[in-house]
């Protein structure tokens, strides 16, 4: 998988989650899930579970304490395709 | 506490999720018209319950995006929780209050919503990935939706609540208890606006418990509109219910300020419990306690006996119905003079947790609009109710009248009872 259409699809899996108040444009390589974005710690569990479905992979401690930023996460998502 | 006067509580809003209709309006003219909720249950059907015949608000996409965000929608199983949301925010916004700003949550307005469980429907759905070995998979919103105060943490989050926000639990008393807690809270002065109510879960994980005990009728599948029969002859147990009812309880002297509508006055409360003696068990009320629950109510509310206008019952549809009307007849000492008596269980079933709250919301309108909602399916009064009760007072038609005060009770499974005493404002 491209890492374009990895990007597109964590994009759409982030953009559920963000307050009212933030736009998804405002979703960037190297925006912070929480920080930048506003992401409730409490969604970072559900992101975690949208995108082990959305890329049939599986997710442990390690890499969802690394999903920092959506850069983190596509980085991630290669790592475990690669794999 | 004795040394402060108490203040007197208004009923400033209203919101409900009920088999019948889903908001005040619609409720409004189906209990006016005896319009039935109940319906064939295909579910319970296709898991051979003796009763395949529920109560079960009427809900549609549409609906629910109006108080749901999507992804507040995501994975939302909780029935009961989307029914109370709904009518919790119905009666927020009915009242006239504004939500809290984003720092300052409202100190003065709390939330009591009680339930009996919450979400039988996404807690069976966590046992399964437990039980395989992948609880992480259960995300973020398992708690909330099988958390007894998931609804009162919800439309905190939703609202803005800074004073007490708790979940009441006491059967079928839950909705009538939390009004009395609301309303006592407000009297002691620790809260300007209270939004109480509860909420019930529909489906077979709720009921199920309740066909084991054959306390649901079965006869009735193919006619669902006549399976709940208060009052009757031929009553053969409740039909399953669920839904939501809210009500903002208010300071009198804020409402007036705020020139909010007034659906009515809370005179007075009152909380007990048999304790499973002399009459009582688990199951069946301890008629001391029932008249007694009734008694301190009145007492409570300062008036008397005969200034009652009207009684809405809890009368089930089962064969204890004529014990609880006996015990209305001792408690409040009625002998020549008795007030109108109804039970709106003939529409909307036994809606369990959910069915105080409800049936409040119905009583208010009652009050609001001056008119006595008809009693349905009655084939012929039951003879223990026709020797004590005079059968004009049973109306089955709407009966426009005055109706200065009335008082509403439940009694609930454990042998618990609650009775508020309702006035026109």
């Amino acid at each position: 998988m491209k890492k374009e259409e990895i990007e597109n699809r964590l994009h759409n899996i982030v953009k559920v989650y963000l307050p009212q108040d933030v736009n998804s444009k405002d979703i960037q390589p190297d925006s912070h899930l929480m920080q930048d974005l506003g992401i409730n710690s409490a969604h970072l569990v559900d992101i975690a579970l949208d995108v082990e479905d959305a890329f049939d992979i599986t997710l442990d401690e390690k890499d969802m304490e690394e999903m920092q930023t959506v850069s983190d996460s596509v980085h991630i998502v290669l790592r475990k395709l690669e794999s | 506490m004795s040394k402060q006067i108490l203040k007197r509580v208004v009923i400033t809003g209203m919101g409900v999720v009920a088999p019948n209709a889903i908001n005040i309006s619609d409720f409004y003219k189906a209990l006016k018209n005896g319009e039935s909720g109940l319906k064939y249950d295909q579910q319970l059907a296709d898991l051979n319950f003796g009763c395949q015949v529920s109560g079960t608000p009427q809900l549609t996409d549409e609906h629910l995006v109006k108080y749901f965000t999507p992804l507040q929608l995501r994975g939302l199983k909780a029935s009961g929780l989307v029914y109370g949301v709904i009518a919790g925010k119905d009666a927020f916004n009915d009242a006239g209050l504004t939500i809290a700003d984003k720092d300052n949550a409202l100190s003065s307005f709390g939330i009591i919503m009680g339930t009996g469980q919450s979400g039988g429907e996404k807690f069976r759905e966590a046992i399964h990935l437990i039980d395989d070995g992948r609880v992480r998979r259960l995300g973020s919103t398992s708690v909330i939706q099988t958390m007894t105060s998931g609804i009162s943490a919800w439309l905190s989050g939703e609202l803005g609540a800074g004073n007490v926000v708790t979940s009441n639990s006491s059967a079928c008393c839950t909705g009538t208890e939390a009004f009395i807690m609301g309303y006592e809270r407000i009297a002691y002065g620790n809260a300007t606006q209270m939004l109480v109510g509860s909420t019930s879960d529909s489906g077979p994980y709720i009921w199920g418990g309740f066909d084991a005990m054959r306390i649901m009728p079965t006869g009735y599948n193919d006619n669902p509109d006549q399976a709940s029969r208060p009052f009757s002859i031929d009553a053969a147990g409740f039909v399953p219910g669920s839904g939501a009812g809210a009500m903002i309880l208010e300071d009198l002297d804020s409402a007036l300020k705020r020139g909010a509508t007034i659906y009515g006055e809370v005179l007075g409360g009152s909380l007990n419990s048999g304790g499973h003696r002399g009459s009582g068990s688990m199951t069946a009320p301890n008629g001391d306690a029932v008249q007694k629950c009734i008694q301190q109510a009145v007492i409570q509310s300062g008036i008397s006996n005969k200034n009652i206008d009207a009684i809405n019952g809890h009368v089930t549809a089962t064969g204890k119905d004529a014990y609880e009307v006996s015990n209305w007849v001792a408690g409040l000492q009625l002998t020549d003079q008795f007030p109108y008596l109804n039970s709106f269980k003939s529409t909307i079933g036994h809606c369990l947790a959910a069915a105080g709250s409800i049936e409040l919301v119905g009583t208010l309108l009652q009050l609001k609009h001056q008119e006595i909602f008809p009693n349905q399916n009655i084939t012929e009064l039951h003879s223990d109710i026709n020797a004590i009760y005079p059968a004009e007072k049973l109306p089955t038609k709407v009966v426009p009248t005055d109706i200065d005060i009335l008082i509403k009770a439940s009694f609930g499974f454990g042998d618990v009872n609650a009775a508020v005493v309702l006035k026109k404002w």
